[in-house]
């Protein structure tokens, strides 16, 4: 995968998915709308001050609260590359895999990385280099399979594997 | 080393003797649950996976739609639109207005869901059904279109919290009581990526709807799901929703926890959680005085008739404070049902509370409710988030429907006992 580099913008801990995309935005379902709300209950400023490949990095628990898919899809159509957090919600964490939105796990990351810094992630190896202080952090390892999933674009491509291992049995 | 309830039913769904807490199992799924809100996207997916054109379990694949139902405008009455179009061409389960109510209350009263079953669903709250002695888990949208195509779903096995309520309980506390005061403890992310099993002497007579309420709200500790042994209780409220088949599974003595958490529940009081976050939680004694302008009760936590008789129990020969605006919101058409046949709905009408078709909006800021600037609401429901009601600035406590009910004739927090006397144990 390619590597990510962008600006840290840092939020605490426990943002749930209800600040991210609020129940009132979750009928939307195009990427692009939904992106214009992306954080709206939590930093309201978030979708004018964010460049493409930005990342965020937020306190554990992050996406805590509901199912929607939604919430990792707005904050990717918003043009952030990844998140960086100790700890993501569960369903937070399925979510962005399934749909091949990169997220790290590292505490160290969390509490040494500042707002404003520029940090670049190599997602293979899960390297995330603070270029600014010239520090590194490396994130938990995933699972095989779920690399597997990630490195198919998300759930989709295995879902089709399956589907054409079955019909040719 | 024995295993746990949790690791029983994904071993059996995942064709193995033994899982072990940490690994990633595919496991067949026999429950698939959408809203309208997850089926949408869901759908969008299920139509880009190559090779798939059928739901291959069309029986086990269910849909309710109930976040912005009664369709609340143009926009919503389309995306339902789109959802019935394909849950009718795929000869799914499809609940709508008039024969449904809140997916978490309609599963459980039509018998689609039992001990044993792994269900997931594009809903948080999906851990309800635990309450029955499933495994249960919310998940997004993608993981529901893959599970309608293939029939299974990834699943790390989680570690077990275990958590033993001793002691009897006092009056006004509820299931509601226990689970608030439980994550209050364990603080909202105490049990992420964790099971949460219910043990207990406190909680052998409590009720189904109180079970559901605490299954319901083991997410708000972070949990994967919240399950129960199945007992006399499960038995019988599942013989009279006609669900007869079913394999219960139970936790070996021997089964290794990853925590465990003694709770001395005859010394809970009622609990009130505090903006912004559930586990903000302390006994309702404590409050203060918080003036409120607006109650609701019911939806998925406490949308049951057991709390509808709650809080009628309180609100009867009462009236609401005039500044106050009380919405009741019963779980589904069945409960709305009873009401009328045990005259809760009168009550609740001669006590000026409007009392709503079922549905989410109020819970999730949608639509029937939503707050205002600065504006307190006293809810029965689950989160109280920023903006999660309605406006950023408004501010959510959660509580049992006793307290809400109380809340709502006193004008601000109250404690139950100020307004009425409990019911005689049970």
């Amino acid at each position: 995968m390619e590597k990510l580099r962008g600006r840290v913008w840092k939020y605490g801990p426990n943002i749930n998915t209800d600040v991210i995309i609020p129940g009132r935005y979750c009928h939307i379902t195009d990427p692009k709308e939904l992106a214009r709300y992306c954080m709206a209950d939590l930093d309201t400023e978030f979708i004018k001050k964010i460049k493409p490949g930005d990342i965020v990095v937020a306190g554990g628990n992050f996406g805590c609260g509901s199912s929607r898919e939604v919430a990792p899809l707005s904050i990717k159509a918003s043009g952030i590359g990844g998140v960086v957090a100790p700890s993501f919600a569960r369903i937070f964490y399925r979510n962005a895999i399934n749909i091949g939105f990169p997220i790290f796990e590292s505490a160290a990351a969390y509490e040494q990385i500042d707002e404003g810094d520029e940090v670049e992630i190599d997602p293979d190896t899960g390297t995330i280099h603070d270029l600014t202080k010239g520090t590194e952090y490396k994130a938990a390892a995933f699972p095989e399979f779920l690399q597997t999933i990630m490195s198919r674009g998300g759930l989709r491509g295995y879902a089709e594997e399956e589907l054409a291992r079955q019909s040719a049995s | 080393m024995g295993m746990t309830i949790t690791e029983k039913i994904l071993a059996a769904h995942a064709g193995r003797d033994r899982v072990e807490p940490g690994e990633i199992v595919m496991v067949d799924v026999d429950v698939v649950l959408a809203n309208e809100l997850s089926a949408a996207l869901a759908i969008d997916e299920f139509k880009k996976i190559e090779g798939a054109t059928r739901i291959r379990d069309p029986e086990g694949a269910v849909f309710v739609p109930d976040h912005f139902t009664p369709n609340k405008d143009i926009t919503t009455a389309k995306l339902v639109q789109r959802v019935r179009e394909f849950a009718l061409e795929q000869n799914a389960r499809w609940f709508e207005v008039g024969r449904a109510g809140i997916e978490h209350c309609v599963l459980p009263q039509n018998g689609i869901v039992g001990p044993g079953q792994v269900i997931i669903g594009g809903d948080s709250h999906t851990t309800t059904y635990g309450a029955l002695g499933a495994f249960s888990t919310g998940v997004g949208s993608t993981d529901v279109a893959v599970a309608w195509a293939i029939g299974q779903t990834w699943l790390r096995v989680p570690p077990t919290v275990k958590v033993t309520y001793h002691g009897r309980l006092r009056p006004w506390v509820t299931g509601k009581d226990l689970i608030l005061y439980t994550i209050g403890q364990l603080t909202v992310d105490g049990a992420t990526y964790m099971a949460m099993e219910f043990h207990g002497d406190a909680l052998a007579e409590l009720p189904m709807a109180g079970r559901f309420t605490m299954a319901n709200m083991s997410i708000e500790a972070g949990a994967k799901n919240g399950i129960f042994h199945p007992d006399d209780i499960t038995r019988e409220y599942l013989g009279s929703v006609g669900h007869n088949r079913y394999t219960e599974f139970r936790s070996d003595p021997d089964a290794a926890y990853e925590r465990d958490v003694e709770i001395d529940a005859g010394t809970i009081e009622p609990q009130i959680a505090f903006p912004a976050i559930p586990e903000n939680t302390r006994p309702v004694t404590e409050a203060g005085t918080v003036e409120i302008d607006q109650v609701v009760i019911g939806t998925c936590t406490n949308g049951w008739i057991e709390d509808m008789r709650e809080a009628a129990h309180v609100l009867r020969g009462h009236h609401v404070d005039p500044r106050v605006r009380c919405i009741v919101v019963p779980g589904s058409q069945e409960v709305q049902r009873q009401m009328v046949k045990e005259g809760l709905m009168e009550i609740f009408l001669d006590s000026d509370c409007i009392v709503s078709t079922s549905t989410c909006g109020p819970c999730i800021g949608g639509h029937m409710g939503v707050l205002g600037e600065y504006e307190k609401c006293v809810s029965t429901t689950n989160r109280n988030f920023v903006g999660r009601m309605g406006a950023r600035t408004a501010e959510i406590y959660l509580a049992n429907p006793a307290v809400a009910a109380a809340s709502a004739v006193s004008g601000r927090i109250a404690h139950p006992d100020e307004v009425a006397s409990p019911v005689a144990a049970g």
